[in-house]
């Protein structure tokens, strides 16, 4: 086990350079600094102010050689773009933002908590009732019952998430007036009332395509061998739903939840963004529209440095939970 | 150009489905099971033809001289949307303009009214089937070929080029797709093949790994063992054993994704990066419109409908397919 978590934590490290590497070429080489600097300060201005910015921000220097040292002297590779880049992201230094000259850490550390905030309930919330209603359609299988859910997510899976967005804020904000359309508070009272509609609108959206996954595995599960056993024992069926099949198809359940962890961080982009919630999904989004790529960079990192954690959590607990699955 | 290469393969692709007697079975049972999904999908894809094929001239007597030297398609020329304009608003089959009352030029022909610049919704929403077509279709025409290549040799051959492939794998899928999804079309650039570029970077990963991950079964099979005992070619046993019995997921595959990207590209526009005269556009500009009153809805409905009407075929109809070809809920279903 400890050899396994080992030999995981070094593969995942490669995949975290490989994923910096993947970026440089993206944010250094494929729009080259020239190009950042100049949507930062204009297209007409000076060629001092120009240089200017690019001094202070770091982007002044060759991509992999630096050839004003001599040949002997390290410096020639570490006084590039793509040891510092390295460098800063692996020691989370990660500068300030090429719109406003921001501290980006100072930014995700404010953004963290409304995002969590959004993002922990809606999560858990959508969990439960998607679970539940996979669960109620797994005992009605092949039913009409069955058959009227999967039709209706189905439905509900070919509708933009922007339209639910829209949808949901004109039908309850505006027209039935239950929550506020947008907006955030740190207060929790009215943060509860802020927070309702962009969580309902989350569940809703999201519904359909777990409920699918989760009923196709409630379904397999049912036909197994040991569910025949325990309807011979003279189990009900809700007992046999209940304790038998919805205990073992956590397992294949656990690895769908674990995988979705880093949005919890990185936000959900739309609903922050058409809500007010200031938090990293809206920080995501201003720094698409503002062309601020260093804070670009540093969310598309996080994202994947959470993602990549998420994956080694996974096979982790998949063996915690299984006694079948042996790690070698 | 585009067209004349699509319209050659579907005629390919229906001569291998007529000749198989596999996919033969398939398609009808297909065609028995989803006759409404596939009517509407072959009406999208005939709205997008027709709005492929264009010629220069032609022009109305009263157009300008920039209208009348630009390239029109049979859609544009269909509506003719440079004399059904109107001014500015007018809500469905209306006699006379939203705010103000003046009378229309076109009074009720309209079916869905006209947006803030007065164009017609209907003729708009025609034209955004050829975008979303574009991005589902177009995209996954780059990435399937890439997908199959480094895939079906990742499995095949394993070894180095495998550590390689799924090292390069894993390292795609590490970032979340939207945020790569972003970050691509920030740095490429805004344009039409950008984005459809950036698409496909975005979901080569999940065709390759079902290639890998789908040769890594078949080189074990017997059939692949029989052959190469033979002295078949590497070559001759991936196109004649390997892919033909691959194509039934990427098939599947397809599907899924299409509605995917279809959908991702609403996000893209939200984000204003999106692609021009897109549906996603259209509710971009239209979501504000709610909030007036008297509320402007007719705007926003044009492009939904279009977007939920071919995201929900193209959802049965994979869906229907994986049932079909699928042995193991086939098995389930008996």
């Amino acid at each position: 086990m400890a050899a396994y978590l080992i030999r995981r934590t070094i593969y995942g490290l490669f995949t975290v350079l490989g994923v910096l590497l993947l970026l440089f070429v993206l944010f250094f080489a494929v729009t080259d600094p020239d190009d950042i600097a100049r949507k930062a300060v204009g297209e007409r201005a000076r060629p001092e102010v120009y240089a200017l910015w690019k001094k202070n921000h770091g982007y002044d220097r060759p991509l992999l050689l630096n050839r004003a040292y001599a040949a002997a002297d390290s410096r020639r590779y570490s006084d590039t773009l793509l040891f510092d880049h390295y460098r800063r992201m692996l020691t989370f230094d990660f500068g300030n933002s090429d719109a406003d000259d921001s501290a980006i850490a100072r930014r995700l550390k404010e953004g963290m908590g409304p995002s969590l905030s959004l993002t922990v309930p809606l999560f858990a919330l959508g969990l439960v009732v998607s679970v539940l209603l996979a669960l109620f359609v797994a005992f009605f299988r092949e039913t009409y019952i069955d058959r009227a859910v999967l039709v209706l997510c189905m439905l509900t899976m070919s509708i933009a998430s922007l339209l639910y967005i829209i949808g949901g804020q004109y039908l309850i904000g505006m027209l039935l007036k239950w929550f506020p359309i947008s907006g955030f508070a740190f207060d929790p009272y009215l943060a509860g009332r802020f927070l309702a509609l962009p969580v309902l609108v989350g569940v809703v959206a999201g519904i359909g395509a777990d409920v699918r996954l989760y009923r196709t595995i409630f379904v397999e599960e049912s036909n197994r061998d040991y569910v025949r056993t325990a309807r011979a024992k003279g189990c009900g069926e809700a007992r046999v739903m209940l304790a038998h099949v919805l205990r073992n198809a956590l397992i294949p359940i656990l690895s769908n939840i674990v995988i979705t962890i880093p949005f919890l961080f990185t936000g959900a982009l739309l609903l922050e963004s058409f809500f007010g919630i200031p938090g990293l999904g809206s920080l995501t989004v201003e720094a698409i529209q503002g062309n601020d790529f260093s804070t670009l960079r540093t969310m598309v990192y996080l994202g994947a440095l959470l993602f990549i954690a998420g994956q080694i959590l996974t096979d982790v607990s998949y063996a915690l939970a299984d006694p079948r699955v042996r790690l070698t | 150009m585009l067209v004349v290469l699509l319209l050659a393969g579907s005629v390919w692709l229906a001569r291998v489905v007529s000749r198989d007697r596999f996919w033969r079975e398939n398609a009808s049972q297909l065609w028995r099971r989803r006759p409404i999904a596939l009517i509407t999908l072959a009406l999208f894809v005939g709205i997008g033809l027709m709005d492929s094929i264009g010629w220069v001239g032609g022009g109305t007597p009263g157009d300008d001289d920039v209208a009348a030297l630009r390239s029109r398609t049979l859609i544009d020329r269909l509506f003719q949307p440079e004399r059904i304009t109107e001014s500015s608003y007018s809500a469905p089959l209306a006699s006379v303009s939203f705010y103000g009352g003046q009378p229309l030029t076109h009074p009720g022909r309209h079916l869905l009214g006209t947006d803030i610049l007065g164009r017609d919704v209907v003729y708009r929403t025609a034209k955004g089937v050829r975008v979303a077509l574009l991005i589902g279709g177009f995209t996954s025409l780059i990435v399937i070929p890439i997908a199959l290549l480094f895939g079906v040799s990742a499995g095949y051959f394993g070894k180095r080029i495998d550590d390689a492939v799924f090292f390069l794998m894993t390292v795609l899928a590490s970032v979340p797709s939207l945020l790569l999804l972003i970050a691509l079309v920030m740095v490429m650039g805004r344009g039409t093949l950008q984005v459809c570029v950036a698409l496909g970077i975005t979901g080569w990963v999940h065709f390759c790994r079902i290639a890998r991950g789908e040769t890594l079964k078949l080189r074990e099979a017997e059939f692949v063992d029989a052959a190469r005992a033979l002295g078949v070619s590497d070559l001759t046993i991936i196109r004649r054993h390997v892919l033909p019995n691959i194509a039934h997921l990427i098939i599947i595959t397809f599907a899924l994704s299409f509605t995917g990207l279809v959908l991702a590209e609403t996000i893209l526009s939200y984000l204003g990066i999106g692609l021009e005269g897109s549906w996603g556009q259209m509710i971009d500009q239209a979501r504000n419109e709610l909030s007036r009153t008297p509320i402007i809805w007719w705007n926003l409905t044009g492009a939904s409908l279009g977007l939920f009407a071919l995201v929900l075929a193209v959802n049965m109809i994979a869906d229907a397919l994986r049932d079909i070809i699928d042995p193991r809920t086939r098995r389930e279903g008996q």
